[in-house]
This record gives C-alpha cells, structure tokens and sequence, in this order.
C-alpha cells in the first residue's frame, strides 16, 4: 500500500529511510522520523479503536500527548507488551508491532451488535454509579462484556526483558519544555553558569517551532532550535533530555521525568540498556514552558474519523508531511485556526470553508486565507458532520453571537476532515500538581496557572502568550529571574527577531449548538476516550450533580488515560452553560500525577527481582545454603526456617531437629538478633528506665533477661542484658525489633533524659552468635575452648570472654530452649570459621543444624514468649503472667509503670495468656483460632481470646499451645473450645504454658 | 584552643570491657563479600571499564562517640590517632591509615589497619576522658571503593544526595541511603568515592552494584 | 517527598533518610505515677491535628540518627523552620 496522504517534499522525515511497522496484523512503510500516528495517516488509517461505551469508529484526533483515540497495544512479543501507548508520541521504528486496544474482534466490524442499543440505553451517565446501587452480580455480567468488547489494552503475560532505571539529579533550573521560550530560558540560566536540566517530551527540541512554518530572524525556525541545542550541549553543567516527559511537580521542587531511553529504537532495548529511566530532579528553580493544547469544539457527530484538532492538522503537514484528507472544512473561534487551513491549502489539498464562529475576521492570517482565495464564512458553525467510519460532510448553520442558538438555515458542504479549535488551553497540568489551583482568563479564554508556594516560574504558552515573539522574550525573563533569585550574574542574549500578527480576540465558545436539543442532537462529544457528551454532562446536572467534582465523578469525564486533557474544559463549559454559571463559577480543573501514563517498569526501575528489597544475610548464611537449608524471611532477614535431609517433609525435620537438641545438641545461627552497645556512667540507670525489670545490682559477668513497654505498659520488645563492664552493657532486641528499640532508647536520651550520660551504638552486624543448645553442648564446646566451662566455674546467666575454636569470643550462658546453652559470640568475619569447627568436632554428637521453627517449638516447650506472636502491644508483663519481671518498687518510675497501672489494666477479666493442652493430644489447634467457654453458645459467640502459638511437640508426643484467655490466669485446669471454620470444635484444658521441666532444671546442669 | 590541655585530675575511668577480638593470623577472617569472590573476578573479570570497584576489607572500624565541647578529649583523640576530630559537620580527616570521618555532632567513625583496633582502643581507654564510647564495628561493615568515569553515574542511581564537586568535594562525608539500604558515602578523588556498608546488607549492595554498572563495565581491582 | 534541612548535618536531605516522629513538645510528666488516669490518657494518646503550623519531631534516620524539631504548614506542606531539641520554635500559629 503507499503512502496516499504522504506530500513529496517537506517534514522533519527521512524519506530514505523507510520503515516497516505492522497494525492490527497489516503490514504498512512510514519513515523515520515519523511517529507511530503520522505513519498511520500518511497510509490513510482512519480506525484507530472503537469507544469505551458506544462502540463509534474512532480516528487520531491530535498529535501529541493530549490524544484520546490512538492509545495502542504495542509489542511484537508477550513479553513486550505494552498497552496503552499513544501513537502520536510513539516514534516509529523498523518492525514496530502495533494493535488497536478496544474493538472486539476487529475496529472494521460492528460486532457489538447491540451498540447504539447497549451504549444509548444501558450505558447512561452514571452508569457504574447506578450499576452498583443493583446487585452486584450484574455488575460482573456488563463488566465482561464490555472489557471484551471496549478494552483498554492488556498487560503482558511473560516477565519483561527490559531493565529500567532511576537516577536522581540536583540542579539550579529545571526546564519544562523546549519549544522557543524554553530554550530561551535554558540558555539565558546555562549562560550564566547555573546548573540546567531541560527536558522534553518530544523526541526532539523546538517544541511548536517542529510543526510550524514560521521564521526567526528571517530564517526557518528550526535553524535557531539547532544552534541553541548546539550551544546548550556544550555546556559542561547543562543535562539536555529528550523524549523526557515531566511527568510529576512534586513538593518543594522535586520533580520526576519519565525518559523513553530505546522506545525509538525497537522492541526490546538494546544490550546494556535501559529502556525507560526515572529522573528524580530535586531543582532550585523550576520553569514551566510547557506550551499549550489546542481546544477542539464539542458539536454533533465530532468523533467520526476525520474529526481533528486543528494545530494537529498543521503539526502533521508541516513536520511529518502528512496531510490527513483531501477536503478540509475548518471550524475555528480565534486568529490562530486559520493556519491549518493556510496549511493545508498549501499543501495542495482543497480547503472546503474556514467556518469562523466570529461575525468578523480581519487578523494577518485571515487576510492571509482570503488572498488565497479561501471561503471564510463568518458568524457560523459547524453544527454536525456526517459519515460512519469518515467524515463525508458536514451541516453548517449561523449561530447567534452568545453561542447559544442556530439562527439560520443548515448548508451543507462535502468534507473529509473537519479541523476544529476553541482556542488554545495552556499546558497548565504541572502547576497543579503541587495543589495550585488554576485561574481563569477571560482574555485568553483559557486557565492560567495559579499562585504557588514552589519555587516555580512560567514563561509562554502556559501564560497564554502563544506569539512567537512573547514567548521567546518570556522564556528569557524567566531564566534571568531565577537566576536573580539565586544570586548568579544576569546574562545578555541577543532573541531572534519574529514575525508579529495582528490577531483579533478569540471569542469564548465551546459547545456549538444544535437546531435540536443537546439530549436530541447527534452526540456531541466532550471526553472522546470515555464516551462523555455534552448531552450526559446535562443530564447530570440536571439530576443535581452541580460540582463539577461530582459531575466528574459521575460522568467519568477527565478519567482516561488522557485525564481530559482535550475535554475537561468544554466539560466545564457545558456544565456551566446549563446551571447558567460562568466557567470560574462551576469550579476549576484539577490535574494530579502523572502528566502522561507511565509504564510500571519505570515505576519499579531496578527494585525488582532480586533487588526487590534487601536480602540480610548472617556471616554463616552460604553454609545454610548448601546445607539446603529453607529460608524464612524474619524482616528483611534470611534465616533458616529448617534444614531437612533428603526428601524429609518439614514436620519430619522439625521433629528430628527438635529431638536432636533435647537428647543431644543442635545449633541455631542467632546473628539476626538485634544487639545494642551501650556505655557510660547512666547506662545503668538508662536500663532500669526502658525496662520493666531492676538493673541497679546486676554484677559485671552476668546476664538478665528484660522486658520493654510502651508508655502505655504494653509490651513491645525483650531480650537478653549482658553486663560486660560496671558501666558497659549489650543489649540484645528481637531480630525485627532492633531498628526499633534502638530508635527507642535514642529519642528518650536526646529528648527526655540527655542529662544522662549513656551512648548506644547498634553491633547487630558485628558479631555472629551462635546458639549451642542441648545435654551434650558442654561436652561439645569443651573440645574447642581454653577455659573451664563447667557449671562451677561458668554457671547458668554469666558470661565469659573465652577463646572459642582459637578465635576470642563473649560466650553467654543464656537458654531460649530450656537445654544447657552457651550463645557464643564472635567477630562476624570470623563466624564462618567457629560455626565449621563446631561441627568438625560436633559429628560425633551428631551436632544438628535448626531453624526458626525448631527454636518457636522449643521455646514453647518452655513457655517462653517471642514479642510480636505472643504479644501484639494490647498486653501487658501482667496478662503475660509475667509479673516477677516488673520491678514496681524501682525509684524511677519506668517506662510503662504508669500505663499498666491504668484502671482498664487492672481488670480481672483482661486476656491473659495461658498454656492450653487439646483434649486429643494429637490436635494442634490453628494459630489464630478464637476460644469460646461455651460451645453451645448463640452465634455470634462471645470470644474469650487467641491461639499465639500453637506446635506439635515430638518431645512431649501431643501438641502444645499458649494463647490469651479472658481471666485465664485463674481458670487453670478449666476446658476452653475453639470453634473452626470447617464445623469442628478443639476443646483444649487451660494450663501453665510451661510444658516441660517447669523447674528449669535441664538449662541449669 | 586552650594551649593548656593536660588533664588536671585523674577522671575515673568509665569501667568497659575492652577484647582483643581477633584470633591468630593462621585463622583467615572472611569479610562480609567473602562469598563474592572479588580475588578471582579481580583476575579473570574484565580490566577495562567505567567503574571500578575494590574491597578493603577487614579493616579496623571504630565508633566513637564523646562531645566535641571537651577539648581534653579533642586532645586525647588527636594524641592516640595523630589526628584531630573534624568537628564541622560532613567533613573527614585522614593521614596515611587513619581516618576520622563525622557522622553525627558527636558520633565519627574512624578506619585503621585491621590489626590495630584492639591496641588502639586500649589506648582510649587510657588516654581519654570524661564520658565517651568507644565500640569496635570492624565485623559489621566493609569499605567499597568505587572509581572510574561513571563511578558518580553508579551513585547518582544508588543515592539521593548531590554528588556536584561543588557541593560534594574531596573529604565530604554523608550517611544516607544507598538503594533501599544505607551507606557511608566519602569522596576520595574527583572519579573516586568509598563506601562504607553493613554486613547483613553487603550481598544486596554488590548485586546493586553489578546491576548499576553493567552498562558502563566493572572492573573488579584487587 | 519534602527537602529537609538537617539542624545537625547542616544541609538539606531528601524526606526518604528522615522519620517522622510524631507531635513535637510533649514532655514525658515528671511524676508520672502522680498522674490521674485521664492525665496519662491525655499525656499518652492526645494529639493535635491542627489545618496549618504545626511543630513535629523528626529523626534523620538514615544520616545523622539525631532528633530535632519542625515547624510545618499542614496545608501547603511548607517548612517553616527547623530548630533542635530543646529549642522553641520562632514560628507559631495565631491564636
């Protein structure tokens, strides 16, 4: 096929390199330089997808960021996929795969069927509002029927192959935009030494001056572009980035970039790189230039293929060299629609009539039209178009001069492509996204940017300065102001001289009206991609929906993938019209992040995978892994779960574990542990604040166990205290509690008690402990240490400096199984080296490896909590039966004294936690499981408390638990039943949760 | 400065236990990237490339914490390591092996040969006064060393503070987070920076850095 | 994501190396055990949620691990002041 609507000369296009792309399984030649869009209207593709709701034939609409209709499924492969791509910003690329989102099974075929009849009469404003006041299982019906058959692209199967990026920059001015007062702006800051960053969306800078045919200083525009690029690139401190969209202005200036790096190139980035990068900018100054949306008018039938802003006309003819039809019909309200029509009449094609809504036109461009002979009829409309899958005509009729009425006779006018504009809308989208809100402007017929508390300037078509001129002279006072601002020199810059126009006022029209109602007319389309009209913005103000947030909401209008970027101002406009308001009356327009949809690959950049989220791993980490050991993530910790042998089943191995470590020994890596030096001559009286427990006696060369609470008396962490000197500690926290208590103890010595005299330093990192546990653990440690570790000479909560397989160790005589143990700390870069020693000569013992599970069974066993299973910061030491770990006659009134002493923490009834023994001892009662005291009781039935911790024990042969009972503490020996989801009942007898030598003989020998 | 800093009455020593945690030299420690195996891909990996990467390992790492007011205890610091406390914040010292870096107004870290942490510490003990910490940390972190061309293109993807050399000069210190973990971050040289990173997170690091660099080349140094 | 200045570090950070830690100028009562219940609840569980200035207390986690105080607009997000623990603020909401 060729290229039919493709001029001979012209373009920023290669015509030697020609391209190969595909659409909707048709193969089609464009040429570099075009986008995905040009190409597709150089080859005469009118279809480009069908309407979410109605179903209607839609055709590309604009050029640029704001289309709503060519939003393509992009990808040659399902692992490339990606939905949602718009083909007026997609470069073209040789092999290029492309696919229309909705329309189902094809864009050519009505097979919907029920089209008009579902969309007109199903669909409604409000039509998911009032879908879900019915029974939701209708919902689930039209939801599958109309994703299939609407659709909105699909993500792909298959992981993607492509890596993405993040990269953070500081600078003094962030540019947005690089059309003339952005280059202006950029040139005038990087002359002076500032550090620059200027992105831009399009592959290339210019910006309008890309798409027009305007001069500077006598010479094509894109002459200036490039010497200013030239300059700009050789500046050492200037960062210049295309295909760069500024996707979000975030507080205090930071600023993300959304950068297309290889999406040009192919379908998946080249070796090495990156597709997409994320530009995280944190800018001194930040200058808007970000230009401005042309602004189609809303009349009957505007979505039939063919229907075009006006500028995209331009924009296509003279970068792409593309026109989009044969007969043009242009509709315009202000002096700058003219030049699509001078455009396109240059380009060859026949201009049918310029319809301007105004009564008069006496502007350089409309002189410019009349002296080439084009009709211009004045003070009229473009009322509707005909045609199905094209434009074929259109109806126009003069309209009175407040917009509102036809007041003539209907001419009809054979068309291809109707060009409309209602005057531009200036790109204020970023200056909203810090929660500014814009103004409107009579004047300009358009939002301008509102006041703000960023750092933040503007400079051209967002302030509604859209001659060529202006913004260039606006770009360099904007750069000469933030330079001010941050104290850098001013800086001289000669701006090329520019054709003036004398331009007459635009006159304020949006929605042209109809010989026949809005509810009558043909659709009038506001917001193409969601199928919002001017006729459902009506009907639902007139259901009472006067907030234009809620006619939002109700109507979907702005919630595309487009967030309304050509509609939500004709939207307004509609809307006002009908609840006889002005446009600053109905309310403004907010937009949020992101400008533009963003892939979530670049959302994610190199956090995925294994660089997700940190993995920690202890010193002896490689031995658990050929050791087969199963992880458990314990926060951002890899510990061993279990170790099992062969094909053993986890319970097998817990079980052989559990038993290797009662009837011999086992050992556990406890690095995970948190552990927190603490020195000084308070540090002693820092303790006895943060715990529970007194500390005031404990002597040099011995351990304590202690409790942490909250203010409120709730517990919230525990561990082991080593006295190592008279005023020298080691604290040690749970594994997830470590970042935490450390923070604790450092925000009550900085903000409560600096008087104190006590430093805290985290060694977390710096000592592997390992856990030797079991009746043969002496036996097994004697073999490796100088010292004479007999029960005499190093008895149960002491520790002692030895030498441990030859390396220096803190070895502390502390129990979480109940057995005889010895945790044994060593610098961590010499862990690896005790750890294999120990099983060197720990064969013999048949030393066995266990995990967390093995160490949750055994601690059970014995009744001993782990904070945050057993606890869940609603309990306190006393409903823990913990009570010989509160020291209440401590001086100094501890922290959570005064909360567990509050009258709600005295009750009798508070849940407290118990040991509880099924009945069947082969049951283990599911953790999680609510007691009831009476089975029989009417559902809802009155809980008396959880399931903590519940195991198999193979050491007592029956199961063990511990959970919370109400008033549990006195009802020893009582039944509790634990009702379970599938109709049974666990009755289980409330006892000690100490199950096995409740003496602790066996720790002590 | 006061010229008259000898310490006028004997202050009771803060009663801390002090060890000398390393073994014999016959016991080789493994630092926190043993299991990476810089040694061989030093040898084997390619040599040419943006970014260079080196491990010192198993260096000397001591906390200190003490008040940076107590000019008796500036002078101790400076008469055991030879070198003076840098008091402005974000700023480090360094003279032939040692090195002061300061992480917070009254926390540095100082960096020795590896085998002198136990002497060094015995040495505070009896020079220093007043209240202060010491704590050896030489286990639970290791020294990256990253140069090159595009060492500061790795670092612009792995932290958030301005590596400008005119923000971020030679000597300029910053605790920060490094990818979702956290580092010691000092530049050393125009194209040289050094790392200073936790054990537990040392893998997630090294693949961080081999991920960021690919683009560029690494080239691991012995 | 808020720049902050860092009293300590003397430089400005990205919000990511920073916690916040909640109402700053909450004084832990000297005696809590004299304390009714309800002043321990107020003490413990009451806060201020104003729409404008509002002083917090912020940690740089990741840099210096030091605490000191903020003085923020709630509504625009703006940073007032930054000044360190033990310090008064010189910006406060109107009364």
């Amino acid at each position: 096929m060729t290229q039919k609507n493709r001029l001979q000369n012209g373009g920023r296009i290669d015509r030697s390199q020609s391209l190969t792309f595909s659409y909707n399984g048709k193969e089609y030649q464009g040429f570099k330089g075009d986008t995905l869009a040009s190409a597709m209207l150089a080859n005469g593709i009118d279809l480009v997808g069908r309407s979410f709701k109605y179903s209607r034939p839609r055709g590309i609409v604009a050029a640029g960021a704001e289309e709503p209709n060519a939003v393509l499924q992009l990808g040659a492969t399902e692992a490339t996929q990606v939905p949602n791509v718009r083909a007026t910003q997609q470069e073209l690329f040789n092999g290029l795969v492309s696919a229309s989102t909705n329309g189902w099974p094809s864009v050519e075929t009505d097979i919907m069927g029920m089209v008009g009849k579902l969309g007109g009469n199903l669909m409604p404003p409000g039509f998911y509002y009032k879908t879900f006041m019915f029974p939701q299982s209708l919902w689930e019906n039209y939801e599958t029927m109309i994703r299939k058959a609407a659709g909105l692209g699909r993500s792909p199967k298959k992981n993607d192959p492509d890596s993405y990026d993040h990269i953070n920059h500081h600078c003094d001015v962030l540019i947005v935009g690089a059309g003339p007062a952005g280059l202006a702006a950029a040139l005038t800051a990087a002359r002076s030494g500032a550090r620059v960053m200027i992105a831009d969306e399009q592959n290339e800078f210019g910006g309008c001056l890309l798409s027009t045919k305007e001069t500077l200083d006598g010479k094509p525009a894109a002459e200036w572009v490039a010497s200013v690029v030239a300059e700009l690139s050789a500046f050492e401190n200037v960062i210049l980035l295309p295909r760069s969209t500024v996707n979000g202005y975030h507080d205090h200036n930071f600023v993300t970039i959304h950068e297309r790096c290889t999406d040009h190139l192919a379908d998946i980035a080249p070796a090495l790189q990156a597709r997409q990068r994320m530009h995280k900018v944190r800018a001194k100054w930040v200058v808007l230039a970000t230009g401005a949306h042309d602004r189609p008018l809303v009349y009957g039938n505007n979505d039939v293929p063919g229907c075009m802003v006006a500028s995209a006309v331009s924009t296509y003819i003279n970068r792409y060299g593309v026109v989009p039809g044969n007969e043009l019909v242009l509709m315009t309200t202000n002096d700058y629609g003219y030049q699509a029509a001078l455009d396109w009449h240059e380009a060859g094609r026949r201009v049918a009539a310029i319809v301007d809504t105004r009564t008069a036109a006496n502007g350089s461009r409309a002189q410019a039209a009349r002296a080439k002979g084009i009709n211009i009829i004045l003070g009229s409309a473009v009322i509707e178009v005909q045609g199905g899958k094209r434009v074929t005509g259109v109806s126009i009729a003069p309209i009175s001069q407040d917009g509102n009425k036809v007041t003539g006779a209907i001419k009809a006018l054979s068309a291809d492509t109707v060009a409309s504009t209602g005057g531009w809308s200036p790109v204020i989208h970023l200056s909203c996204h810090t929660g500014s809100r814009p103004i409107w402007n009579d004047e300009i017929v358009g939002f301008l940017p509102g006041k703000t508390l960023q750092k933040q300037l503007t400079a051209g078509g967002i302030n509604g300065q859209y001659e060529l001129a202006a913004a260039l002279s606006e770009g360099f006072a904007a750069g000469q102001k933030a330079l001010s601002e941050l104290g850098l020199p001013a800086v001289e810059l000669v701006l090329p001289k520019a054709k003036v126009a004398v331009q007459d006022a635009p006159m304020s029209l949006f929605h042209i009206p109809h010989i026949k109602p809005t509810s009558q007319a043909p659709k009038q389309f506001v917001d193409y991609q969601n199928d919002v009209t001017a006729a459902g913005i009506e009907l639902a103000c007139r259901e009472g929906f006067e907030s234009i947030e809620h006619v939002k909401r109700y109507t979907a209008m702005g919630f595309g993938t487009d967030q309304g970027k050509l509609g939500n101002i004709n939207g307004m406009a509609v809307a006002a019209k009908i609840l006889n308001k002005t446009i600053p009356e109905t309310g403004t327009t907010i937009f949020r992040p992101n400008y533009t949809p963003i892939t979530f690959g670049a959302v994610a950049g190199r956090h995925r995978g294994e660089l997700f989220d940190p993995k920690r791993y202890s010193a002896m980490h490689q031995w658990h892994i050929k050791r087969g050991a199963k992880f458990e993530d314990v926060g951002q910790w890899k510990r061993p779960w279990y170790f099992p042998q062969g094909a053993e089943s986890m319970q097998d191995a817990l079980n052989r574990e559990c038993l290797a470590v009662r009837n011999s020994v086992g050992i556990l890596d406890a690095s995970t542990l948190g552990k927190i030096d603490i020195q000084g001559k308070d540090a002693r009286e820092f303790l006895g604040r943060v715990y529970t427990n007194a500390w005031a006696k404990l002597a040099v060369g011995k351990c304590r166990y202690g409790l942490m609470c909250g203010e409120d008396g709730m517990v919230f962490d525990d561990g082991v205290t080593a006295c190592l000197g008279d005023q020298h500690f080691l604290m040690t926290t749970t594994t997830g509690g470590a970042a935490r208590v450390l923070e604790w103890l450092e925000i009550y010595h900085q903000t409560e008690w600096p008087e104190l005299e006590v430093y805290f330093n985290t060694v977390t990192d710096h000592w592997s402990t390992l856990t030797v546990t079991g009746p043969n653990s002496r036996k097994l440690l004697s073999e490796l240490v100088d010292y004479d570790i007999t029960n005499e000479n190093f008895p149960y909560m002491d520790w002692k400096q030895i030498t441990v397989a030859g390396v220096p160790a803190r070895v502390f005589r502390i129990s979480f199984t109940g057995e005889l143990s010895f945790e044994i700390n060593v610098q961590a870069n010499y862990g690896m080296h005790v750890w294999e020693k120990l099983f060197e000569v720990g064969a013999k013992y048949s030393l066995t490896p266990y995990g967390t599970e093995t160490m949750h069974i055994l601690r059970a066993e014995k009744g001993f909590i782990i904070a945050g299973q057993d606890t869940d910061g609603s309990v306190h030491p006393h409903d823990l039966g913990m009570s010989w770990c509160v020291a209440a006659k401590k001086p100094f009134s501890f922290i959570g004294k005064r909360g567990m002493a509050r009258q709600d923490c005295m009750r009798e009834d508070r849940k407290q936690l118990v040991g509880l023994k099924t009945k069947d001892p082969k049951q283990v009662i599911p953790e999680g499981a609510q007691g009831v005291f009476d089975r029989t009781a009417q559902i809802p039935m009155p809980m008396v408390g959880h399931v903590t911790s519940s195991y198999w024990s193979e050491n007592l042969g029956h199961s063990i638990a511990m959970g919370f009972v109400k008033g549990g503490l006195s009802k020893m020996g009582e039944s509790v039943f634990y009702p379970l989801a599938d109709g049974s009942v666990i009755e289980a007898e409330i006892c000690s949760p100490i199950f096995l030598d409740p003496k602790g003989e066996r720790q002590n020998v | 400065m006061s010229d008259n800093t000898t310490a006028q009455e004997t202050v009771t020593p803060i009663k801390a236990a002090v060890m000398d945690q390393l073994p014999s030299a016959a016991i080789q420690g493994q630092s926190p990237l043993h299991h990476a195996d810089l040694d061989s891909l030093a040898q084997q990996g390619p040599k040419t490339g943006g970014v260079h990467l080196r491990e010192h390992k198993l260096l000397c790492h001591l906390t200190l914490r003490c008040n940076q007011g107590d000019e008796a205890q500036k002078a101790a610091v400076e008469r055991v390591l030879g070198l003076a406390l840098p008091l402005s914040p974000l700023t480090s010292v360094e003279k032939g092996d040692y090195s002061i870096r300061w992480l917070s107004p009254d926390e540095w870290l100082i960096l020795a040969p590896g085998l002198e942490a136990f002497d060094i510490e015995t040495k505070f003990r009896t020079e220093m006064p007043g209240h202060y910490s010491l704590v050896n940390s030489s286990g639970g972190s290791t020294v990256l060393e990253l140069s090159g061309e595009n060492a500061i293109d790795v670092l612009k993807r792995s932290v958030s503070v301005d590596l400008h050399a005119s923000v971020f000069p030679i000597g300029k210190v910053v605790s920060t987070t490094f990818a979702k973990s956290t580092a010691i971050l000092r530049r050393k040289g125009d194209h040289t920076f050094e790392l200073i990173i936790r054990r537990s997170f040392a893998d997630y690091i090294w693949l961080w850095l081999q991920d960021t660099s690919r683009e560029f080349g690494l080239v691991i140094d012995a | 994501m808020y720049h902050i200045y860092c009293p300590h570090c003397a430089e400005y950070r990205e919000e990511e190396e920073f916690h916040a830690a909640g109402q700053a100028h909450l004084p832990r009562p000297l005696d809590p055990d004299s304390c009714t219940d309800e002043e321990w609840g107020t003490y413990l569980f009451f806060r201020k949620n104003p729409r404008g200035i509002h002083h917090e207390l912020w940690v740089h986690a990741a840099g210096c691990r030091k605490f000191f105080n903020m003085t923020r607009d709630t509504q625009t997000y703006e940073i007032k002041e930054v000044y360190k623990i033990g310090e008064k603020p010189s910006i406060v909401a109107e009364s």
